[in-house]
């Protein structure tokens, strides 16, 4: 597995033989093995750990072996010339590197989802908080257009902590940037389903991560737009616990679907199905209305409808 | 009016000026003091403004006397007519917007408002905008659309209302959408940002064909002090963060996220309203007519070029050899 998906989450990495693994939330000893297999999941009290963008990948695509990577390598060449006390930004992308094993905060590429082909872009939380900077925008632009050219569905898996400070205002116009690409992919009649982890603020929620046919969000993920530590300093008392979690965001109306990660793939196939139509339909036919009616009614194999 | 630690100096050769004046009389010897006095504070006001650190651009920036939104709606518009509310929940007094002429052309003009004094400054939640006032953007801009009003927007916020009303009524939906929206607007859009333009509040207002910016105002991903809260763990680093930014005017044209520098009055816009509103509205003008020379096509599309572009060549590539983990992703078998 190391072979296909690179360096695993840091915890595995860090402690490969412990055969343990404590909830972060309850405090639950579980068996590693066991967490494993519930996608990382507490089985006591549901806690979603985060995941790693190939471990997502892994979950999500039918398989690792045909993903094709759009941009797998690259990077950001530190266009303000940005240092904190003496350590340049160049230095601090290196040590990201070296310690997740990837080039940037985002795995983007061709894939399929339960036989159907879809343009995905995975954001890492171990990157640099998943802040988007020039290569974040420029790679989630080139999945949106590769969506658009190839007329593939769009699926964005996104955690992000916001805009990169680092790469200043060019990393605020990748808002812009990546939204702009979602205008031409909606007016194409293209779907596309936001997923939002854990968690998703700031820019990247009120760009891109918003904008979608359908969100869901993991339970309990952080979704937002300013962080709970910044509310907190300026009104000067405490939230309550469950503000900005996903289930609260849904209450307020602006997330369509609370998913356990465990259904999270055949809630997407589902929505494929009904949104895209049939498995063997041509993608010329994405737009047309009627061949979506029929893909409703009369798709038993596509799912539980 | 209220004067900066780096505009103490000049504030005091002015009110000297001002008391000789008064002292009535008119003398040589008191004209002529006058006179030295009036060279004095022009060399030192020269010498203070050609060394701004990037710290004093963000204090000049915030200058509580710099001219908000209303005040060049005032001087650079006629028959403006402040609509207000979003439809849906409320008005959000720190966003304020309407149809007016511009020398006759008709318009659609949306900004950011500060307040003045403490009272405007409560009401209008100090510029810090709400989802509603997005909202009532948005709602303006549709009508600019329908209407084919060119749309000018002014662009002076701290930053987007960071409360939990404001999230429980969407705030990132809200901005989102704007972006959107004004991305494929069928409508010319002429941003100039005119004070603090602060993060995704400012941006939500800030997609256009033409990005002008003021001469002392500022342009920046998050505050300074909210960067340096993040990067350097501690805001008290806000100059450091100010400087590492890169927030000027010169440095935003140099990374090509504006596209033009509109000159402001000798010692900054708050010295004279009058004469920063007629600059401004030169450089919008011109603007304006450029734009409503081409297709509307054609507008639409450099503008979205023009977004597209924006940190594209700053990228680079790196070998497969130098990191470990994606490259295999599909390019092995399991």
């Amino acid at each position: 597995m190391k072979n296909i998906l690179g360096r695993r989450s840091r915890s595995s990495r860090d402690q490969p033989d412990d055969l343990w693994v404590k909830c972060r939330k309850c405090g639950h000893m579980g068996y590693r093995r066991e967490f494993e297999v519930s996608l990382k999941v507490c089985q006591k009290c549901g806690f979603h750990e985060r995941v790693s963008a190939p471990e997502r990948l892994e979950m999500l695509l039918d398989s690792v072996d045909d993903f094709q990577p759009i941009a797998p390598g690259m990077t950001s060449t530190d266009p303000l010339g940005f240092v904190r006390g003496g350590v340049s930004y160049k230095e601090h992308l290196q040590k990201y590197r070296d310690s997740s094993g990837l080039p940037e905060a985002v795995i983007c590429g061709i894939g399929t989802i339960d036989g159907r082909t879809v343009s995905i872009a995975v954001i890492d939380f171990r990157f640099l908080g998943a802040s988007m900077g020039t290569v974040v925008g420029e790679k989630i632009t080139l999945a949106i257009e590769a969506s658009v050219e190839r007329r593939l569905p769009l699926v964005i898996v996104s955690c992000s902590g916001g805009a990169r400070m680092q790469e200043g205002m060019l990393s605020l116009m990748q808002m812009a940037k990546t939204t702009a690409a979602l205008g031409r992919l909606h007016r194409e009649g293209l779907f596309y389903a936001s997923v939002m982890t854990d968690p998703t603020l700031a820019g990247v929620t009120a760009s891109f991560a918003s904008l979608a046919d359908v969100i869901m969000a993991e339970p309990g993920a952080t979704v937002g737009f300013t962080g709970r530590r910044l509310i907190e300093q300026i009104v000067k008392q405490k939230l309550p616990d469950d503000a900005q979690t996903a289930e609260f965001m849904q209450n307020r109306g602006m997330i369509d679907l609370v998913v356990q990660r465990r259904a999270l793939k055949i809630t997407l196939a589902n929505l494929l199905a009904l949104y895209v139509g049939p498995k063997d339909d041509p993608p010329a036919n994405l737009r047309a209305p009627r061949q979506v009616d029929a893909a409703v009614g009369g798709s038993a194999a596509d799912g539980d409808i | 009016m209220a004067a900066l630690s780096f505009e103490k100096d000049l504030d005091k050769i002015r009110r000297d000026i001002a008391r000789i004046r008064e002292s009535g009389g008119d003398d040589d010897s008191r004209l002529e003091r006058i006179s030295t006095l009036e060279k004095q504070l022009e060399n030192r006001t020269l010498q203070v403004f050609s060394a701004l650190s990037p710290w004093d651009r963000v204090q000049l920036a915030r200058h509580p006397d710099r001219p908000h939104t209303l005040d060049y709606v005032d001087r650079i518009f006629t028959d403006f007519v402040e609509l207000h509310g979003d439809r849906h929940f409320g008005d959000d007094p720190a966003i304020v917007g309407g149809p007016a002429k511009l020398d006759g052309r008709r318009v659609m003009v949306i900004g950011h408002q500060k307040g003045r004094n403490t009272t405007e400054n409560v009401r209008r939640n100090f510029g810090m905008a709400s989802p509603e006032g997005f909202r009532k953007a948005l709602r303006l801009m549709r009508q600019a659309e329908k209407f084919r009003l060119p749309v000018i927007t002014f662009l002076d916020i701290p930053g987007a209302s960071p409360v939990l009303e404001a999230e429980e009524r969407g705030q990132a939906w809200a901005i989102a959408e704007n972006l959107l929206t004004m991305g494929e607007l069928k409508t010319p859009i002429v941003v100039t940002v005119t004070g603090e333009g602060g993060s995704g509040g400012a941006l939500a207002l800030g997609i256009g064909d033409r990005i002008l910016i003021q001469e002392y105002a500022i342009y920046s991903v998050a505050s300074p002090e909210g960067c340096a809260s993040i990067v350097w763990r501690d805001h008290k680093f806000a100059p450091e963060a100010a400087e590492a930014l890169k927030l000027a005017p010169a440095d935003l044209l140099r990374l090509e996220v504006v596209d033009r520098i509109v000159p402001e009055p000798f010692g900054g816009a708050h010295r004279n309203y009058d004469e920063a509103a007629e600059i401004l509205k030169t450089y919008v003008t011109e603007e304006l007519d450029a734009l409503a020379s081409m297709p509307i096509d054609k507008v639409i599309s450099d503008r979205y070029e023009k977004f597209r572009a924006m940190g594209r060549d700053v990228v680079d590539t790196l070998a497969v050899g130098d990191y470990d983990g994606q490259a295999q992703l599909g390019a092995q078998g399991a």
